[in-house]
């Protein structure tokens, strides 16, 4: 054994809160580090903001801080936990930058902290691009042309070498951000100058473009023992030119020949040794010119990665977990193959099966967002299919995404023709539209002339494209399925109903046969049950023995689902398993740790609709199914799946869709004497207005049946409520849309509670720190409650218990309130795991989720542990948006939900609750310098007390005229400057030249609407912080003199609770 | 329109598929490669003659065929077992598809079938004869002809692969600083092409070439290569390598591995299903390094029955089967896997080297 013995104690970066470029994969990644070394005896120490995470489950680790990634932070915990070693490499680029930093200051060498898995020095190589391009040249291998220019000048240089088109990418930044192509000059000026400012060290890549070479990547683990292997190799079907984490990937490559591969083999490792990454997993990025074969590295991580994420799933290859043991000294041929139990890790997996991996993106959420697909990441989660051949894994990939796709077959839609020509761009269905364009009749070559895809892929999609109308008989309809098409798209062909086609197919027995992953193409019997469907001759799965419950996860991360859920579905399986079930898992999302084949008894890797969980129902025959965990995944077919018989255990789903039906709901309502906003519901326009006008503007309108309030908007105006609902129409078609009196200025609780149909146990009440109006999701909230009178809180308690018991809860419910005028109104309840569990479960020490899974089961309130704790703990949770990638996005909240994560703030006092959870979010809190104010009408009187406090605390302070005149006449000293439209200079070049450093700007309404962008978009780009409620302003004051006065500590989970 | 083809196993499994290259009626030992490229060296490596290969990876022609990627002078293999054939080709050096190559060659194939399935009765029964047919699709009729099949074991299926006369690989170059006589046991073009990037001029000699013949080559260096089938019908080659020993440095790969260790006083047996592809794992017993190893055998050199002169070099990671051995007392060594590769991991290639200072030390001695 080559284990270390010199260190004792590990302390594991975490990634933070998710955003586009980093997700829930480092959770998984987290996880998996976590457990390995914890198994190994390593004294473990973990720090991560992000509540959601499993990893920050206080199991996992032996000291686990919830608190922001910040050198000062972080070097805090090092003084108290004085760990031997940092794991850097799990917690993506954040863990990194972190660890670079700690070194630089000298922290690690002060505490006598060595980094493992990745030194410092290997780190800087593969992310400084000048460093990188030099050591790949020093090994002979090939990189693109071009080099760094630290301003435009040395830009224009480079740019005469490389020609147009030109890329352009910041130096040290996550995810691509910044990344951009130029088509010519003047776009090149501009891109240059924007990228330097992105850069932290004022740096741009200039290089040839590679539009329309095909890109791999490579999936490398190498031990210190300088043996290396390639895990898996993925192609991305979109050519360069695409972020990786937006292109449409399979594994493995399926277009090189041996010769190819092996090169690109080879280089892999040479880059690791050259880059100096000892032990570890680490990806590197090819592009291949597909006229010559040259062959370029593009870039390296030396870390693991979403991409390792992926090829984890698409193997059955634990990078994560075998990178973890490498770092503390073992070797690969020390460390078995988990999924054989026979071979060990040292090998390289093959694999009998084709995995596609699809993005999923959220477009609608960012409306000005032009939907073209370029070197930034914009995709906010992605869904992966496993299938015997490339058509069937595309296909089910496709109709994973739970974008109503059924298939990669495009929808029906009457009278849109296809733009070849913006066929050029990448966009997040191009593949669907190819189909169309093959329907249409274009050719294969016109196709690939377009789009650079390579002729291998159009041909398969070309040949789907073409299929005709099955007939309906036995061969053919097998022979279908073997291409992947789904009973609905048989359905639509054959004019039949989905029931129709799987009655006969269920007659005929065309049934899916279920095959494992097994790391090595059946070679070895594998003892690890991870599966998937096909249709082939040999099914190898034969049902779970003993009791077992199914647990539907909830696919795709997307804004309003995410982390968050597979958080619960992670605890329901630990739930089930302590009470002797066995555990099923169906997911289709690689990045979580619910998809990881060591969680559950069983995973199948399937996508989550009626068809593919009812053949897994089919062969399992489980006792139970879960529902309540996977977000609105699973409910979407949950009556369906009752319908044809399956036992959903806990909550039964008609209860869900009775909260969701607002005549059924309202009339409980009334019964339980429960006030609530007046609503309405409509299906015209005509009904729309008579329901506002009845009501009372301003109201809330949205579509019914949706997740993290899409489409939800505040309507002022008759006008305006017009002009939704000619849209709404378009969203979501059979639905109504529902109509909600707006509660203004309310203030808006969220609740949790568990519930076993006679008892109900409140997990915890969360205030919003943002006014109503704001979605849920977006808001920044604090447990316990800051302001809440005893009889309002006895108020939610006594309405979160009546309200749960009328629904028949059997496990989670959660329950948001708003309070106004002292009467509290129920706004939305929704019997199921929401948002905000793993957060409460963390600050309570409840583990709510898994309660109630065990509630489902069967198991009582009074059976479980619910002794709470007194603590003085207080919490904030703030979301992060990605209004970095959507530049020309608006940053002002709305109930629409734009947030992709969250941290959490965990502190004894509320000011450095708030502080740390805005130092976690990565707002730089100003604790002196001036603070720009522009508020609507409405707010200019609570206005005075916050800018008065803000002086008082030594910031100067700007404003627009109007807010100006408001604060002088109260005594205040203010400088009056212009708005964008009023001449020049005006706030946005006050921001730029760095004279604002904090930005309060409540909204005003469309008239004033383009200043708030330029405001809102000049911040980002200086990353200024933007306050746009008075709450969140009150807020930010208690946090800034606590920051003023230095004094954040830390504690851990384990300190606080045990 | 798709023909269909039938895949019977010695054990009566069948499989029902669709005809892929040549029509027609084909028998031998079924195996399967888990290589996830590289199928145009495979069937051109004169190893897998007598033998019907199973592709584990389920795209297979994506990128076509092309001149260079050859391994010998044809397809070699008796049949080729996919789960589906590409009917385009995508690649730049490409100049023919899968299927007309096959055709061209006469090759029968099967594709549609349930690979997996049939990789899991091979893995589990141990590796079986069977025969693929597209124009006999009776049973009964199939039955007949597949207990005409010969067994692998037993058959000395080097003659058929064997070069007739000697020749010498013609390169770019013109002098060398070494010459190697390499012994045809069915000698892929990858393992000529290494040493001559090693600098050795290359003469291949027909397997049944006597040593005297050999020596009288005046090479520095005597090279075993691959080849088909069981080593021990093979006795005229290991008769031959007898008489070579300790007079010039010897080097064998594979079944040259296995006539080597059989010349040296070893034995062998069949594997149950061998080993074929590309991610084996091999240690290097030496320097403690794991290599990652291309390999395609269906016999082994029992390690218990090595001579006490002969040390194990290298060692399988899955299995524990013996992958390399090296001579205490005489210049010869070998390895069960491929350094050559093609396909598969380069990981290796650092044995020819090593054949190289082998030579290069026995030159200084004499």
């Amino acid at each position: 054994m080559t284990k270390r013995t010199d260190i004792k104690s590990i302390l594991i970066l975490g990634a933070g809160p998710i955003v586009i470029g980093q997700a829930c994969e480092f959770d998984y990644s987290g996880t998996q580090a976590c457990r390995a070394l914890r198994e190994e005896g390593y004294r473990i120490i973990l720090v991560n903001s992000n509540p959601a995470t499993i990893m920050t489950d206080r199991e996992l680790a032996d000291a686990t801080y919830l608190e922001p990634l910040t050198p000062d932070i972080v070097t805090a915990i090092i003084e108290k936990e004085k760990p031997d070693a940092i794991l850097p490499t799990v917690g993506g680029q954040t863990a990194l930058d972190l660890a670079i930093k700690l070194d630089e200051r000298g922290t690690l060498k002060k505490y006598g902290v060595q980094l493992i898995g990745a030194d410092v020095e290997a780190i800087k190589k593969a992310e400084d691009r000048e460093r990188f391009k030099a050591v790949m040249d020093s090994v002979g291998i090939d990189t693109a042309r071009g080099g760094f220019a630290r301003n435009i000048e040395s830009a224009l240089e480079m740019v005469k070498n490389t020609g147009f088109p030109a890329i352009i990418r910041p130096s040290f930044t996550m995810g691509g951000t910044g990344g951009a192509t130029a088509y010519n000059n003047e776009e090149f000026h501009e891109l240059v100058d924007k990228g330097l400012s992105a850069s932290p060290i004022g740096e741009v890549l200039i290089e040839e473009s590679l539009l329309g070479w095909k890109e791999f990547e490579m999936e490398v683990v190498r031990d210190k023992n300088d043996n290396a292997i390639i895990i898996c190799s993925i192609e991305n079907i979109d050519p360069m030119g695409v972020h990786t984490g937006d292109s449409v990937t399979v594994a493995p490559a399926l277009t090189l020949t041996d010769k190819e591969y092996q090169k690109m083999r080879n280089w892999s490792i040479e880059c690791l040794r050259a880059i100096g990454v000892e032990t570890g997993g680490s990806n590197v990025q090819f592009a291949v010119d597909p006229e010559t074969g040259r062959m370029i590295v593009i870039e390296m991580n030396p870390r693991v990665s979403r991409s390792s994420a992926l090829a984890s799933k698409a193997t059955g290859f634990p990078i994560a977990k075998i990178a973890a043991k490498l770092a503390v000294g073992y070797l690969l041929d020390e460390l078995p193959n988990e999924i054989t139990g026979k071979t060990l890790a040292a090998f390289e997996p093959s694999i009998d099966y084709i995995v596609t991996k699809v993005p999923r993106f959220d477009f609608e959420k960012f409306p000005t967002a032009d939907g073209i697909l370029g070197v930034q990441m914009q995709s906010v989660g992605e869904v992966m299919a496993i299938g015997r051949t490339f058509k069937e894994s595309l296909q089910k990939a496709f109709r994973s995404l739970e974008v109503g796709l059924v298939g990669l077959e495009p929808k029906k839609v009457v009278g849109r023709d296809l733009d070849l020509k913006k066929m050029r761009f990448a966009t997040a269905f191009r593949l669907v539209k190819i189909w169309k364009a093959f329907q249409d009749g274009v050719e294969l070559e016109t196709l690939h002339k377009i789009t650079q895809i390579d002729p291998w892929f159009l041909y398969q999609i070309q040949e789907l494209a073409l299929d005709p109308a099955p007939k309906f008989e036995a061969d053919e309809i097998r022979e279908y399925k073997r291409r992947g098409y789904s009973d609905v798209q048989l359905a639509q062909r054959l004019d039949l109903k989905e029931s129709e086609i799987r009655a006969f197919r269920l007659a005929e027995g065309i049934l899916p046969t279920f095959k494992e992953v097994d790391t090595c193409a059946a070679e070895f019997p594998a003892r690890t049950s991870y599966v998937y469907s096909t249709y082939e001759t040999e099914n190898e799965v034969i049902a779970l023995p003993g009791k077992k419950v199914m647990i539907l996860g909830g696919g795709p991360n997307r804004i309003g689902q995410g982390l968050e859920f597979d958080y619960c579905c992670v605890q329901a399986v630990f739930g089930l398993n302590e009470m002797g079930y066995k555990t099923i898992m169906v997911n289709c999302n690689p990045e979580t740790v619910s998809t990881d084949f060591d969680i559950s008894d069983r995973l199948y890797f399937e996508p989550l609709t009626f068809e593919n969980v009812m053949n897994i129902v089919d062969l399992e025959n489980p006792d139970g199914v879960l529902v309540q965990f996977g977000g609105q995944t699973p409910l979407n077919i949950a009556n369906r799946l009752q319908e044809a018989g399956v036992n959903i255990i806990g909550t039964n789903p008609s209860a869900i869709d009775l909260a969701e039906d607002r005549k059924k709901f309202g009339a409980i309502l009334d019964k339980l004497k429960i006030p609530a906003p007046a609503y309405g519901t409509a299906f015209t326009i005509e009904e729309a207005s008579l329901v506002a006008t009845e009501i009372g503007y301003p109201v809330l309108v949205r579509p019914s049946y949706v997740l993290g309030g899409r489409g939800m908007e505040i309507v002022y105006t008759e006008e305006s409520l017009k002009k939704y609902v000619a849209q709404a129409a378009l969203v979501s078609g059979e639905h109504p849309v529902l109509i909600d009196a707006f509660l203004e200025d309310a203030f808006e609780f969220d609740v949790d509670a568990l519930c076993d149909g006679e008892e109900v146990y409140i997990g915890g009440i969360l205030q919003h720190i943002e006014e109503a109006g704001i979605h849920s999701g977006d808001s920044a909230c604090v447990i316990p409650p800051y302001q809440l009178l005893p009889n309002h809180r006895k108020r939610i308690e006594a309405y979160t218990r009546n309200l749960a018991l009328s629904l028949k809860t059997i496990g989670l419910i959660n329950i948001q309130f708003a309070m106004k005028e002292g009467i509290v109104y129920v706004l939305e309840v929704n019997p199921r795991a929401s948002r905000t569990v793993p957060f409460i479960s963390k600050v309570t020490d409840v583990p709510m989720a898994k309660y109630a899974a065990q509630l489902a089961a069967g198991k009582k309130l009074s059976d479980l542990n619910l002794h709470r704790e007194k603590h003085t703990l207080i919490a904030v949770k703030k979301p992060v948006f990605p209004f970095n990638k959507f530049p020309q996005q608006n940053v002002f909240l709305s109930p629409e939900m734009k947030s992709t994560g969250e941290v959490i703030g965990l502190d004894s006092r509320l000011g450095a609750a708030f502080a740390k959870a805005e130092i976690g979010a990565g707002n730089h809190l100003p604790t002196k310098g001036t603070v720009f104010i522009s508020v609507n009408d409405h707010d200019k009187q609570n206005t005075i007390d916050i800018a008065r406090d803000f002086q008082e605390m030594g910031f100067q302070i700007m404003a627009t005229q109007g807010t100006t005149e408001v604060l002088r006449e109260n005594g205040l000293i203010v400088q009056a400057i212009h708005k964008i439209n009023e001449g020049r200079p005006h706030v946005a070049d006050h921001i730029k030249n760095g004279a604002i450093q904090l930005v309060i700007n409540t909204p005003m309404g469309a008239l004033a609407r383009e200043d708030e962008y330029s405001i809102g978009r000049a911040a980002i780009r200086y990353k200024i912080p933007v306050i746009t409620t008075l709450s969140g302003a009150k807020t930010a004051i208690r946090g800034i003199r606590r920051l003023a006065l230095d004094d954040l500590s830390v504690n851990s989970l384990q300190d606080i609770f045990n | 329109m798709k023909k269909p083809a039938i895949l019977l196993l010695e054990n009566g499994h069948h499989f029902k598929g669709f005809s892929l290259g040549a029509i027609g009626t084909s028998g031998g030992e079924v195996c399967f490669n888990t290589s996830m490229t590289g199928y145009q060296e495979i069937l051109t490596d004169p190893s897998y003659c007598g033998q019907i290969i199973t592709m584990t990876t389920p795209h297979i022609g994506n990128y076509g065929v092309n001149p260079e990627d050859m391994e010998s002078n044809k397809i070699q293999a008796s049949g080729f077992i996919v789960r589906e054939a590409s009917p385009i080709h995508s690649n730049y050096r490409a100049t023919q598809s899968l299927e007309d190559y096959l055709s061209e060659a006469g090759v029968v194939g099967i594709q549609g079938i349930d690979t997996r399935s049939l990789t899991r009765i091979l893995r589990d029964k141990g590796a079986m004869n069977g025969i693929i047919s597209s124009d006999d699709l009776d049973l009964d009729s199939l039955k007949k002809k597949l207990k005409l099949v010969p067994a692998m074991t037993g058959q000395d299926l080097v003659q058929e692969v064997s070069c007739q006369e000697s020749w010498t690989w013609s390169s770019q170059k013109t002098a060398y600083s070494y010459r190697v006589v390499a012994l045809d046991l069915g000698i892929k073009h990858n393992i000529i092409r290494q040493l001559a990037e090693n600098d050795c001029e290359v003469i291949i000699v027909p397997a049944t070439t006597s040593a005297d013949e050999i020596l009288a080559l005046n090479p520095q260096g005597i090279f075993l290569s691959n080849g088909p089938g069981d080593p021990e019908p093979v006795d005229y080659a290991i008769e031959t390598v007898k008489s070579l020993l300790d007079k010039k440095p010897i080097f064998g790969i594979c079944l040259g591995h296995q006539i080597l260790s059989l010349a040296l006083g070893a034995s062998t047996y069949k594997l149950k299903f061998g080993h074929r592809g590309g991610n084996h794992p091999v240690r290097n017993e030496t320097s403690g390094k794991v290599e990652i190893t291309s390999q395609n055998h269906g016999f082994a050199v029992e390690p218990s029955s090595l001579p006490e002169h002969l040390e194990v070099t290298h060692v399988n990671l899955n299995d524990g089967t013996l992958e390399g051995v090296r001579c205490k007392n005489i210049p010869a060594f070998s390895v069960q896997y491929h350094p050559e590769a093609s396909p598969g991991p380069h990981d290796s290639r650092y044995l020819f080297k090593e054949f190289i200072t082998m030579m290069d030390t026995h030159d200084k001695k004499n």
